[in-house]
């Protein structure tokens, strides 16, 4: 071994050479292969790694997107029905593009439920959470300019909409929005820029989920019990255990996602986008993509212009203070048994903003709208707070192969169990 | 999961370790189950693969740009056109007598892509070749009534100085064929179609 080399413990020597100098096998060993992992993972936590390939997706099929697509007004909608009709599977990767975002956006929505519920964002995962805030951010940014791409008559409309809400800036509002637009319209200038975001950003967001990754690695993952693994008997290594475990959860997620690829690719979509962009003619509804409808419920729920873009942005960036508004100790809802109501409750908000963000601004809807804020907010800044102190939570476990165990001993033991499929996890550790 | 992949009675007892490392002797039912599991994988990913590949491959609109009609009435004798054929220039000459002779007196000994006229045309006067020397990609010169044609009366390429005859085989430089003659058909007496 010389000096400056790593000591490496690879036995191919090739692989030993290569890892001697860049240790990297020795980091995919360390980091998935070995690395500790709490041992009572439910299916929860598959979805920040259904995450991780849902962002390989958009990516392998938005370079190839991008090989056919035309970032010109006069052009861009043409360019992406050839890519419909005369490229070689371009129907096919269009379609597993456009409802690869709607995948990726459930996927992190039901991660971020994940980390809501097991209070995954508490100390010491503050910044792991913070991180992953950031990549929503992002993830909204891109998906949003890349719904203008295809220059349709809901990109078009969109865009100019969401491009306004910076009007509502004080003082220099108007020339903030013509410095967005590169003139005094969404017009080319706006194309061509948002190309090259919707390009560049997804190389953003991987390298902040690396940073997120790397972060989790650090704290190490929560679990469902929301209680720190103590010995070696609290893991499972992470692989084989949780590679198998991922890979039930990605088949799964294939099949949901095939499922809308080839039975109701335009089912998420909407049918106006498959007019080309009219600068003359509004549609009579504008409405964003589905998974932007809560936001958008709330930006509509006020009466005020300025007033409902503060709140809307502020409906996300709430989230960053998350770590600090729960008071709590306790991580699990399972031990909360007040406030988990109170988060299911604030889950049901979400829904009806969603529902709500899809009709028209008129009564009841706008009514109902505001009550959903209301109670989205308030969750938040009132009882979330309050809650950690009021509420007495339920005994925590003593360890996690306690309760793991202990679960198994309350199940009936005599009944007739068959072989193999019966085996039990626990004598593996 | 994994004592459903090596149920009890097998030889093979499942720790950590194992699970991990495996044996290396001894193949066992896990090796099978390796191996297959590997050999789904490699299929599925050629699978995923097969639509980026073919994405990259002519689309149909550019297939359906891949043939060319061209009208020969208007091309006098010893005249030639130039036209245009999936993005290269064809070029079409209406040879005159005395072309056609020039071509079909060389001994095959003396040509460095041995191929008589006759087999390079197929009415005696219309020559049709892909106007792109064989060399390196430029296009020849000759076309033009002002035109350097070589030493041999038929083209020259400017690039690096290949020499081609009237039946447009390679006859001086370092161009190494002949320049290719495409696919055509006669439509009528007066026109054909490339490709």
């Amino acid at each position: 071994m010389g000096m400056g080399l790593h000591n490496s413990e690879v036995k191919n020597p090739v692989l030993r050479w290569v890892d001697q100098r860049l240790p990297v096998v020795t980091m995919i060993q360390k980091e998935y292969g070995t690395f500790p992992t709490p041992r009572n993972f439910n299916y929860f936590w598959n979805f920040g790694a259904l995450a991780m390939i849902n962002l390989a997706i958009m990516i392998a099929t938005g370079v190839f997107l991008a090989m056919n697509y035309t970032p010109h007004t006069a052009m861009a909608f043409d360019s992406v029905e050839r890519i419909m009709r005369d490229v070689n599977y371009g129907w096919l990767i269009r379609y597993v593009h456009m409802n690869g975002a709607s995948m990726f956006f459930i996927v992190v929505y039901i991660h971020i439920y994940r980390g809501m519920y097991y209070g995954s964002y508490k100390t010491p995962r503050e910044l792991l959470w913070m991180l992953g805030v950031v990549i929503f951010l992002l993830m909204m940014a891109t998906a949003f300019m890349g719904y203008v791409l295809p220059w349709g008559q809901m990109s078009f409309w969109g865009a100019t909409v969401i491009t306004n809400l910076f009007s509502a800036v004080p003082l220099i509002g108007p020339e903030i929005v013509t410095w967005l637009w590169g003139g005094f319209s969404v017009d080319n200038p706006t194309l061509n820029r948002f190309f090259s975001l919707h390009y560049l950003l997804p190389f953003v967001i991987t390298g902040v989920v690396f940073l997120h990754v790397a972060a989790l690695h650090v704290t190490g993952s929560n679990n469902p019990l929301g209680i720190e693994p103590k010995d070696k008997q609290d893991t499972l290594p992470f692989h084989p255990y949780y590679t198998i475990k991922d890979s039930v959860g990605i088949v799964a997620y294939l099949a949901v996602f095939a499922f809308l690829v080839f039975f109701m690719p335009n089912y998420l979509g909407h049918p106006d986008n498959y007019i080309p962009a009219n600068p003359l003619s509004t549609p009579a509804h504008i409405v964003p993509e589905w998974y932007f409808l809560p936001f958008y419920a709330i930006l509509r729920a006020v009466p005020d212009k300025l007033g409902g873009v503060v709140l809307m942005f502020a409906s996300i960036l709430v989230w960053f203070a998350l770590p600090w508004l729960d008071t709590s100790k306790v991580r699990s809802m399972r031990f909360r048994p007040i406030a988990r109501i109170f988060l299911f409750l604030w889950v049901i908000s979400f829904f009806v903003l969603m529902y709500v963000g899809a009709r028209p601004a008129e009564q009841p809807y706008v009514f109902i709208g505001q009550l959903a804020t209301a109670y989205y907010f308030l969750w938040f800044l009132v009882l979330l707070p309050l809650l950690g102190r009021l509420e007495k939570p339920l005994p925590l476990p003593e360890s996690i192969s306690r309760a793991v165990l202990g679960a198994r001993a309350a199940l009936p033991g005599g009944g007739p169990v068959p072989a193999g499929a019966a085996a039990k996890p626990m004598d593996k550790a | 999961m994994v004592e459903a992949l090596a149920p009890g009675g097998g030889k093979h007892s499942v720790t950590h370790e194992d699970a991990a490392g495996g044996h290396p002797s001894d193949p066992t039912k896990r090796d099978f189950l390796k191996l297959t599991t590997a050999a789904f994988a490699a299929v599925g990913a050629a699978g995923l693969a097969w639509p980026f590949v073919g994405s990259l491959a002519p689309s149909k609109d550019v297939l359906a740009l891949a043939s060319t009609e061209v009208d020969l009435s208007p091309i006098q004798e010893g005249q030639a056109v130039t036209v245009m054929w999936r993005g290269k220039p064809v070029f079409v000459r209406n040879r005159s007598a005395e072309e056609v002779r020039e071509a079909r007196s060389v001994p095959m000994s003396e040509l460095k892509d041995p191929a008589t006229d006759q087999s390079r045309v197929q009415r005696d006067n219309w020559l049709v070749v892909v106007g792109v020397c064989t060399h390196l990609g430029c296009v020849p010169l000759g076309q033009k009534p002002t035109d350097a044609k070589g030493d041999y009366n038929g083209w020259f390429c400017p690039c690096h100085g290949s020499h081609y005859d009237t039946s447009a085989r390679i006859r001086k430089g370092p161009a190494p064929t002949n320049l290719v003659v495409p696919e055509y058909t006669f439509t009528s007496n007066t026109a054909i179609r490339i490709g």
